[in-house]
């Protein structure tokens, strides 16, 4: 290799293969199209990979505090409202549905079809959030938000005739469960909402016809990143409303 | 058997007309750069800020503990110090020290890259450190954190009224720079390398920092969503770790140590990557066991995830578990002995020169080994009841973290500062300054190996009379210590104007990286280079230069 050579211009850089037949976003420091479709994909699937362990670390404190007070985690469970969540899930499959079909409509190169999907994901996900805050309020209108002003009159003596009352010192523990419950949904919401901004972003984007002439990467990648949040719900409407549900 | 090599005659060096250097002006094409050398000199500009901060609450420690009474400063004032100098000192200096800037600069060039795979992210990870950094700047100037760089709750949670949720936030955004950092590596370790870059022809030094990599992007969430359970602990009264609520406070050593470990090796990896490269150009020999070493390092972050709960057994951790954790911190020691073992092979019979480089890396090998088998120690039961906390741990970390990695990362400073900047360092002065850092560290350190085996605890800053001569030995290797750090920090910038020109390649080093001009153009490599020798292949080398034309730009 010509260690000394001096390039004046980086059209020269190419040596040898025509510079005008590469497309406009293929960046400087890839050798071709599918060497950085493959880094950016690779890159994704590894930035989702910190994201599981970012949400383990909480998951694992589920399980611990779940097998220690069991009977806490299944009063806790009970007091949320199963319609809301269901309806939550179904909202947030249907998103990702939508992202499904905005990742498709950027391949096929359509663009008012992929504002389209991508304007119906941003409404699915604020829809999401919005039945997020009613539960929240639910909860802080019946003193089930940790803090001092936590009650543990519903556990002690529940207004459910299924409910199993809780001695006073295991009632204490439901603080645990809603503990748990706030920081992971609302660090699911935390995700929802930058995912709904990027979102915002794209729309912007691709209005100005950035993904639909061959470049869908972002897309392609934002599709997983949302898939990946779906998923997360996927995991704590289970193990946050369902897993001990009185029959 | 060595090569014989003849460093080239640098009279006839000339700095090459444009290089990445030259190739912009003005504060914006820094600010604004892709080019992952120019952020590798950003990074090297902000952690060397936060180093001298760090350094000097290192300097106020030693001076309070020179006398017995806390006389100095007042104890709440000495407990801030210290915390703000572990929690600079590993985030913001060690961890991204050697990966993020000489890491930065080299990862690329030794691939055969162009950049690294992600160029935005790289400077977005650089924004968020120098956020973080800021951050906690900001929480040490406005009255500053007691909880020790652990965090232990419920101390940190409940009962200090410092801010901690702020320094929390800081050490997020610098984990996400980090996490960044990682996940560019590894991409661009998978799929930037050029023709003929197999695996096993990747210099060691890439090898370390691929193992780095899995540790930062796998141990830091937990880390950052530990942080942000301790934050929403202060802030809003959940209650995961609060024994009052009926959380667990183990739970929270737990989930930190499950980071914090791991992140001692995210802080030695990429000394060890530093030590092969100098240590072979320097024996002019190909590293001894190259496949043991490249796997040692793949060893280390594995068992690294495994060993977390050694820093637990005082806190009545089960005694089963704890026997199990012993046994497994044993286990690192094996590929870490592995390393410095074939190391030694490496010299054994090579034509070894000591050059500066060379020097820090004979530092390395020898405090490295003493931090290292005290942390064997350490990993035994009984032995670790009665050193933990106390300054035999303090002693260890500091071996292996500023005789190690410290010395890892000035060993790696003058081996590439030709590379990086075109000219040389003074080498007279460079090896007065190497063998200082070498006896002011002995003089520091090892008098508190025999402190805390006596029984000195840490984290107090006043101490029994008794423990004054050897407390007044380290203030004064200390002392000794900061000039040989700061004789770097002058004679470098020094350089930097009358520094001899290097010329490509100063060494006569087998890596890519030394094949191109120094310092390299923005592109690094005009023609995508192709790979068809070994790494540390010196016959190559040798061969080469007797057929290649020289044509000067």
């Amino acid at each position: 290799m010509d260690s000394h050579s001096v390039a004046t211009a980086p059209g020269e850089l190419v040596g040898g293969v025509d510079p005008h037949s590469h497309p406009s976003f293929l960046r400087h420091h890839f050798e071709s199209v599918g060497q950085q479709r493959e880094a950016a994909s690779f890159g994704m699937w590894i930035f989702l990979l910190t994201e599981v362990m970012f949400f383990g670390g909480m998951f694992c404190a589920y399980l611990i505090f779940r097998n220690w007070y069991h009977p806490a985690f299944v009063a806790g469970s009970n007091t949320l409202d199963i319609t809301l969540g269901t309806t939550n899930t179904a909202v947030l499959i249907g998103s990702s549905f939508t992202m499904a079909m905005a990742v498709y409509s950027a391949e096929m190169r359509r663009r008012s079809q992929l504002i389209l999907f991508l304007t119906l994901t941003i409404v699915l996900g604020f829809a999401f959030l919005g039945i997020k805050a009613v539960e929240y309020h639910q909860k802080f209108v019946d003193h089930h938000i940790p803090g001092p002003n936590f009650s543990i009159q519903e556990f002690v003596h529940p207004s459910n005739p299924h409910a199993i009352p809780l001695s006073p010192d295991m009632a204490q523990k439901t603080q645990i469960y809603f503990s748990l419950y706030f920081a992971m949904t609302g660090m699911h919401a935390l995700h929802m909402i930058i995912g709904i901004s990027l979102l915002f972003f794209m729309v912007w984007r691709a209005s100005q016809n950035a993904y639909t002439e061959g470049h869908i990467m972002p897309v392609e990648n934002f599709g997983l990143y949302w898939h990946f949040v779906d998923i997360v719900w996927i995991f704590l409407f289970p193990l946050l409303y369902l897993i001990s549900r009185y029959r | 058997m060595s090569t014989i090599i003849s460093l080239p005659d640098q009279a006839t060096a000339r700095l090459p007309r444009k290089s990445f250097l030259n190739e912009e002006y003005g504060i914006k094409s820094w600010l604004l750069t892709g080019d992952h050398k120019r952020i590798a000199i950003l990074y090297l500009v902000s952690i060397t800020f936060f180093f001298v901060i760090g350094g000097a609450l290192a300097g106020l420690i030693r001076m309070e503990l020179l006398t017995p009474p806390s006389d100095l400063m007042a104890t709440d004032t000495y407990n801030k110090v210290f915390s703000m100098h572990g929690i600079i000192m590993i985030f913001l200096f060690l961890v991204p020290s050697v990966p993020a800037t000489i890491g930065n600069f080299l990862i690329p060039l030794m691939v055969g890259a162009r950049d690294l795979a992600f160029p935005k992210i790289n400077l977005l990870s650089w924004y968020l450190y120098m956020a973080g950094g800021l951050i906690i700047f900001a929480a040490m100037v406005l009255g500053g954190v007691d909880s020790g760089w652990t965090f232990t709750t419920p101390l940190s949670t409940h009962y200090l009224n410092t801010h901690v949720t702020t320094a929390a936030i800081g050490i997020f955004l610098a984990g996400f720079s980090s996490i960044f950092t990682g996940l560019n590596f590894i991409v661009t370790v998978h799929r930037m390398r050029c023709p003929g870059m197999t695996w096993f022809r990747l210099p060691l030094f890439v090898w370390s920092h691929y193992a780095t990599s899995i540790i930062m992007i796998l141990g830091t969430p937990v880390l950052a969503i530990t942080l942000v359970l301790v934050a929403l602990e202060r802030t809003l009264d959940i209650g995961v770790f609060d024994p009052s609520k009926g959380g667990d406070p183990l739970l929270f050593q737990h989930l930190f140590w499950f980071y914090s470990h791991p992140a001692v090796y995210i802080m030695i990896l990429p000394g060890m990557a530093v030590i092969s490269e100098v240590i072979s150009t320097f024996s002019r020999k190909r590293v001894f066991g190259y496949t043991a070493v490249a796997f040692s390092s793949v060893a280390i972050a594995v068992f690294g995830f495994l060993v977390w709960e050694h820093h637990m057994f005082i806190m009545g951790v089960s005694q089963y578990s704890a026997l199990v954790f012993s046994l497994l911190t044993m286990l690192v020691a094996v590929p870490s002995a592995i390393k410095i073992f074939n190391w030694t092979m490496t010299l054994y019979r090579g034509s070894i020169t000591f050059e500066t480089p060379m020097l820090y890396a004979f530092g390395f090998m020898g405090l490295f080994t003493i931090g290292g088998l005290t942390g064997v120690f350490l990993a035994t039961l009984g032995m670790d009841v009665h050193l933990t906390e106390t300054y035999f741990i303090v002693a260890h970390f500091h071996f292996v973290m500023v005789g190690g990695m410290l010395m890892a990362y000035l060993a790696g400073i003058h081996f590439w500062w030709p590379k990086m900047t075109g000219r040389m360092y003074p080498e007279a002065i460079s090896k007065v300054s190497a063998i200082v850092t070498f006896i002011g560290f002995i003089v520091t350190f090892f008098p508190q190996f025999l402190l805390g085996y006596l029984g000195m605890p840490r984290r107090y800053a006043s101490y029994p009379a008794d423990f004054q001569v050897l407390n007044v030995f380290s203030t004064a290797g200390a002392t000794i210590l900061g000039i040989g750090y700061l004789l770097p920090m002058l004679y470098l910038p020094w350089s930097l104007v009358y520094g001899a020109i290097a010329g490509d390649n100063p060494w006569q080093a087998t890596g890519l990286e030394w094949q191109i001009q120094s310092p390299p153009l923005t592109v690094n490599f005009v023609e995508i280079p192709v790979m068809d020798h070994e790494a540390y292949d010196y016959e190559w080398l040798a061969n080469k230069t007797v057929h290649e034309v020289q044509t000067v730009g």
